[in-house]
């Protein structure tokens, strides 16, 4: 049973649906990725579960629990880190983390997880002359120092250099790692690869993918295979070549409308090299994350992977106005 | 209660480390003391100006604490999410709001720590109503500090410190913490009796000054803000 429950939620703000009818669920002890573009509601949907929003329409529970109703005790038991921190601009790490440790009963000892986060040597530096990697390894260690079941991180590598979210991501493996549940919330795709166990992708307030990493990268059985080489070859020649329509999708880069077996590969190596063009990345089977991605959030009518999407409210009026323009987009 | 002790030592030690805290808290009153005390241009008559000052600007250094230092920096903290964030944890309102209130009541012992002596330095024979002063301190910090926490919970950043430092100056000026309340014009003396600056300096002054004595309007009028700013604020603050 998972620990962390969204059903069917909804969240409007005035006329506009920020959420709408949301489901998926988390299970104990895993990375659970909640991805999307900006505003597609997943800020107002772990603000949900942290207990700080109440859903227009459906239910939350984590634990068991309703946030709402139970925040007493899920405070006690949950972990989470703001977008934008939420830290007291001049207190010194030391101090934040002794400060959040006398909130919890049995809390993890402040000095060992500053270590842990790699800020003994910024421990009496004020919070606002850390760099962004150093604040949110501030902020990620206050999540965790009353030991969560469970722990919120909404954008937790935002505004952080490369080298600082590579050690935040190695944190947050190592939470995992010792049984606790992570939901976090990204628009970084790299993100996604490195941590997610699950992830559940939301657009427009609505869940377009849940699945596995494998699950959603694997070609499986694929129709298509995609390769790269000098911009302007006669496709048309070259389908009739493999058997499958070629289309050039972006300069350089094409679509084989065929199945990636071993036959329509050497067709393709074949005809390159009658015309002597030099072939670059060959991709068949598994698929580059930001491809699905950009598949499922731009589609207006994209059949939603879990149970949850299943009707299409798009048409309806007083969606964000950005819709129409997306629509547009997919079109084209 | 390890909680509230600890967010109390915090929220102590970042308001003693914020150098326009200690500006507002200490070197304002503590200014206005040593220098209207030593250039006589605000009394005519014959007393000491000291006399009158000393215990005006133990009203001042109330409403220093209570209402600028805590405004502003709750101001902030709300406006930064700290406040949001300590929603996520068994903090919980009522410890934060006694962590909250005995830092001010700490800062203020020790502004009138050093300003009391300063003030007998400077030749002030107090009277005897140190009682009478205390409780008009506790009521000011009620009434200022349900103010601050009011105007802190339901103003952006920007307009809660503008809103705090402007009531500061106008409380100050109006309220006769140092201009003497009988040199002010009739109207604006009546409007000022209604708001809680000047009720809080005449308790202090009444109680303090040799020769004078607590108008009984002032006591209901800083009782009846003592009680009403607290309940307004604990009904209208919003903690994100």
């Amino acid at each position: 049973m998972p620990i962390v429950e969204v059903e069917h939620l909804q969240v409007r703000y005035g006329d506009v649906v920020a959420v709408d009818d949301l489901s998926f669920g988390a299970d104990e002890g895993q990375i659970t990725v909640v991805l999307g573009p900006n505003g597609a509601g997943k800020t107002s949907t772990i603000e949900c579960l942290e207990g700080y929003r109440r859903p227009t329409a459906g239910t939350v529970r984590v634990c068991g629990l309703d946030p709402r109703v139970d925040r007493a005790e899920l405070n006690r038991r949950v972990g989470v880190m703001l977008q934008g921190g939420g830290t007291y601009t001049a207190i010194r790490p030391i101090e934040a983390v002794r400060l959040f440790a006398s909130y919890y009963e049995t809390p993890r000892d402040p000095e060992t997880l500053l270590d842990f986060v790699g800020l003994s040597h910024r421990a009496r530096s004020p919070y606002r002359s850390l760099s962004g990697g150093e604040q949110q390894r501030l902020n990620l260690a206050l999540a965790i120092i009353g030991r969560p079941e469970v722990v919120f991180l909404d954008e937790p590598t935002a505004g952080v250099d490369v080298s600082g979210r590579q050690l935040i991501r190695d944190l947050i493996r190592s939470l995992a790692t010792d049984g606790v549940t992570v939901m976090l919330t990204t628009h970084d795709l790299a993100e996604v690869e490195a941590l997610a166990d699950r992830i559940v992708i939301v657009d427009n307030g609505r869940v377009v993918a849940d699945s596995t990493p494998d699950e959603l990268l694997s070609g499986g059985d694929s129709e298509e295979f995609t390769f790269r080489a000098v911009a302007g070859i006669d496709a048309v020649a070259l389908g009739q070549a493999v058997g499958g329509a070629v289309t050039e999708l972006d300069p350089g880069r094409y679509r084989v409308a065929a199945a990636p077996t071993p036959g329509h590969v050497a067709a393709l190596t074949a005809w390159l090299a009658k015309h002597d063009i030099l072939l670059g990345d060959l991709q068949a089977g598994r698929q580059q994350l930001e491809e699905v991605f950009l598949k499922l959030t731009a589609e207006p009518d994209t059949p939603a992977a879990s149970g949850g999407g299943g009707r299409s409210r798009r048409s309806r009026g007083g969606r964000r106005p950005s819709a129409g323009t997306e629509e547009h987009e997919a079109d084209s | 209660m390890k909680a509230t002790i600890a967010q109390f030592r915090t929220e102590l030690a970042l308001s003693l480390r914020n150098g326009e805290q200690l500006l507002v808290n200490l070197f304002i009153p503590l200014g206005l003391l040593i220098f209207f005390s030593k250039v006589k241009v605000l009394n005519s008559d014959n007393a000491d100006p000291v006399d009158f000052l000393a215990p005006a600007v133990l009203g001042l250094a109330v409403m220093s604490s209570a209402l600028v230092s805590l405004g502003i920096s709750t101001g902030f903290e709300r406006f930064y999410g700290v406040l949001k964030r300590l929603g996520a944890t068994p903090l919980g309102r009522p410890r934060w709001v006694v962590a909250k209130f005995a830092c001010v009541l700490t800062i203020e012992l020790g502004q009138w720590a050093i300003l009391i002596p300063t003030g007998l330095l400077l030749g002030w024979s107090p009277a005897s109503g140190w009682p009478a002063a205390v409780v008009g301190a506790v009521l000011g910090t009620a009434a200022f500090g349900g103010l601050a926490l009011f105007m802190a919970g339901t103003l952006g950043g920007m307009t809660n410190l503008a809103a705090c430092n402007g009531i500061y100056l106008a409380f100050m000026v109006t309220g006769g913490m140092v201009v003497p309340f009988s040199k002010m014009p009739g109207a604006l003396q009546a409007v000022a009796k209604a708001f809680p600056a000047a009720p809080l300096a005449d308790v202090m002054i009444g109680s303090l000054q040799q020769g004078e004595h607590v108008h009984g309007g002032s006591w209901i009028v800083l009782l009846a803000w003592a009680i009403i700013m607290p309940l307004l604020a604990a009904w209208r603050f919003s903690w994100d």
